[in-house]
C-alpha cells in the first residue's frame, strides 16, 4: 500500500490561469482540495439521510438510504485522506463533526433543504452528472489513493446518475403535477450548478501537483449529458443567468448551519464518546 | 492466549473462509473477494481487505469477526489494513460462491459493468429467479436491503427477490 503522505508527484507545469489569490500563497492546496470534494458528499449524504423514513414508497426510502452511505462513506474515505494530508492528527470525523460553517468548503448545491422528492431527484441529478465525470478524471489521476477512491466512488456513483436520471424522466413525463414540481425545482436549482465547475487558485496549484482535472471539458460533456435527460423526460432548461458561489471560500446559504447543528450535536456534546 | 506455533498462510485463510459476510451468511469474506492478501511476517498476520461500498456498514463488523476468528485460534497479533485500489467487483466471485448464492435465495451478479456512461435506464439482461429459475423477471430498484443488492419481482411465480447486483 502505498503511503498517503507521501502527496502526488510532480506533474505539468502550467495550469488554467484564474484570478485572485495564487496557487504559491495557498499553504496545503491538496489538503483543500480534498476537503472540497469531501465536504459536498458528507454534506450531501447527511441532506440525501434525511429521507429516511420520509420517502415517497418504500423502494425509494431504501435507494436514498443507500445512495446517501455511499455519499457518507466516500466522504469519509475523502476527509481521511484529507487529514492525513494535513499531518496534524485530524482524522475524519474531527473534520466532519469539530468544523463550524465557515470551514466547511462544499459547493451551495448540496447544502439546501431537501424540498420535496422532486427536488431532491432535481438536484442528485445535476451532482451525480458531475460526480461521473469528476472519477473518470481523477482516476486516473497520479496521487495513487486519491485515484483509489475516485475509481471506487465511480462505480457507485454510475448506479447514483442512472437511479436520478431515471427519475427525472419519471417525474418529468409524469404527470402534470409531477412534470411541474421537477420543472420548478430544475428552475430554482440551475444557478446553484455552475459552482461545481469553479476552476481557483487551488485547482491550479493541485494541477502542479498532477490533479489534472479538465473542467471545461467535463462542464461541456456535463451540458450534453443533463440535455439530453432534461429534453426525454420533457423539461425545459433553464436560462443561464447569475451563478451562486462562495461555498468553496466557506461562504454559504443559510441552510448549512442549521443542517451542521444537527448533523454535530451529538460529537460535540459528547465528544470521544464512543458507543 | 494459547502458546502457538507462527500460523502459516493457508491456516489463515483457512480461518478466514469460516468468516462470513453479516448480511449475506453463506459466502465468507475470502469467496467474496474482501480479503484481499495475507501476509505473515515474525508471528504477525496482516491481512489486507478492501470495502465492498465506500459507505458498507458491514465493513467494520467484518474486521471485528475477522479478529475475533484469528484469535480462537490463538492468533492474536494481528494487523488489519485497508485499501481503496483496486476497486472491489463482483467478478472476483466465484462459480461456486455465486451457486451458493442463488442456493440461499439471491440471484448472483452477471459482468461487471465495462465502458461508457449510461444515464437512462439500462436494460440489462434479466437475472434469473433463484427459485424456479425462470428469466421472466422485473426490476423492482438498484438499490435494496444492502447497497450490493437489487429487487426484483418473478412474473412466473410471483417470488420478490434479490440480485446481488454487478458492480
Amino acid at each position: 500500500m502505498s503511503d498517503p503522505l507521501s502527496g502526488p508527484q510532480s506533474g505539468p507545469q502550467s495550469g488554467p490561469h484564474v484570478a485572485g489569490k495564487r496557487a504559491e500563497d495557498i499553504a496545503n492546496p491538496l489538503f483543500e482540495y480534498l476537503l472540497r470534494i469531501g465536504d459536498d458528499r458528507v454534506v450531501l449524504g447527511h441532506r440525501t439521510s434525511e429521507w429516511c423514513g420520509h420517502g415517497p414508497m418504500l423502494e425509494e426510502d431504501i435507494a436514498l438510504a443507500n445512495i446517501a452511505l455511499d455519499f457518507v462513506g466516500q466522504g469519509s474515505a475523502l476527509l481521511a485522506l484529507a487529514g492525513a494530508t494535513e499531518g496534524q492528527g485530524r482524522d475524519e470525523d474531527t473534520l466532519a463533526y469539530f468544523r463550524s460553517e465557515p470551514e466547511y468548503r462544499n459547493v451551495q448545491l448540496v447544502e439546501l433543504p431537501k424540498g420535496d422528492f422532486a427536488f431532491t431527484v432535481a438536484r442528485q441529478f445535476l451532482f451525480d452528472a458531475h460526480s461521473v465525470l469528476l472519477w473518470e478524471s481523477l482516476a486516473q489521476c497520479p496521487f495513487a489513493p486519491l485515484a483509489g477512491i475516485a475509481a471506487k466512488a465511480l462505480k457507485e456513483d454510475r448506479y447514483h446518475v442512472r437511479h436520478s436520471s431515471d427519475w427525472m424522466l419519471r417525474l418529468g413525463d409524469g404527470t402534470a403535477e409531477s412534470h411541474e414540481r421537477v420543472q420548478r425545482a430544475l428552475n430554482n436549482l440551475w444557478r446553484f450548478a455552475g459552482e461545481l465547475f469553479e476552476v481557483d487558485a487551488v485547482d491550479v496549484a493541485v494541477h502542479e501537483q498532477g490533479i489534472v482535472v479538465d473542467m471545461p471539458s467535463i462542464q461541456s460533456r456535463w451540458n450534453a449529458m443533463v440535455s439530453d435527460v432534461v429534453t426525454r423526460a420533457t423539461l425545459t432548461l433553464p436560462a443561464t443567468g447569475a451563478s451562486a458561489t462562495g461555498g468553496r471560500r466557506g461562504r454559504h446559504t443559510e441552510s448549512l448551519g442549521h443542517m451542521l447543528a444537527e448533523m454535530q450535536i451529538v460529537a460535540r456534546s459528547h465528544p470521544g464518546a464512543k458507543w | 492466549m494459547v502458546d502457538r506455533a507462527t500460523p502459516t498462510k493457508e491456516e489463515v485463510l483457512l480461518i478466514l473462509e469460516t468468516v462470513k459476510d453479516p448480511e449475506v451468511p453463506v459466502v465468507s469474506v475470502v469467496e467474496l473477494g474482501i480479503v484481499r492478501q495475507v501476509a505473515i511476517a515474525d508471528r504477525h498476520v496482516t491481512i489486507t481487505i478492501t470495502p465492498t461500498y465506500s459507505g458498507c456498514p458491514a465493513m467494520r463488523e467484518i474486521e471485528q469477526d475477522i479478529r475475533a476468528a484469528l484469535s480462537a485460534s490463538g492468533i492474536d497479533e494481528v494487523t488489519i489494513a485497508t485499501v481503496h485500489a483496486p476497486a472491489w467487483t463482483t467478478d472476483w466471485i466465484g462459480a461456486d460462491a455465486k451457486e451458493k448464492l442463488r442456493a440461499y435465495g439471491i440471484a448472483p451478479p452477471g459482468p461487471a459493468e465495462q465502458g461508457g456512461l449510461v444515464t437512462i435506464a439500462r436494460r440489462r439482461a434479466a437475472p434469473a429467479c433463484p427459485r424456479c429459475g425462470s428469466s421472466n423477471t422485473d426490476l423492482q430498484s438498484e438499490f435494496g436491503s444492502t447497497a450490493c443488492k437489487a429487487i426484483h419481482v418473478c412474473r412466473n411465480c410471483a417470488e420478490p427477490f434479490d440480485e446481488f447486483k454487478a458492480f
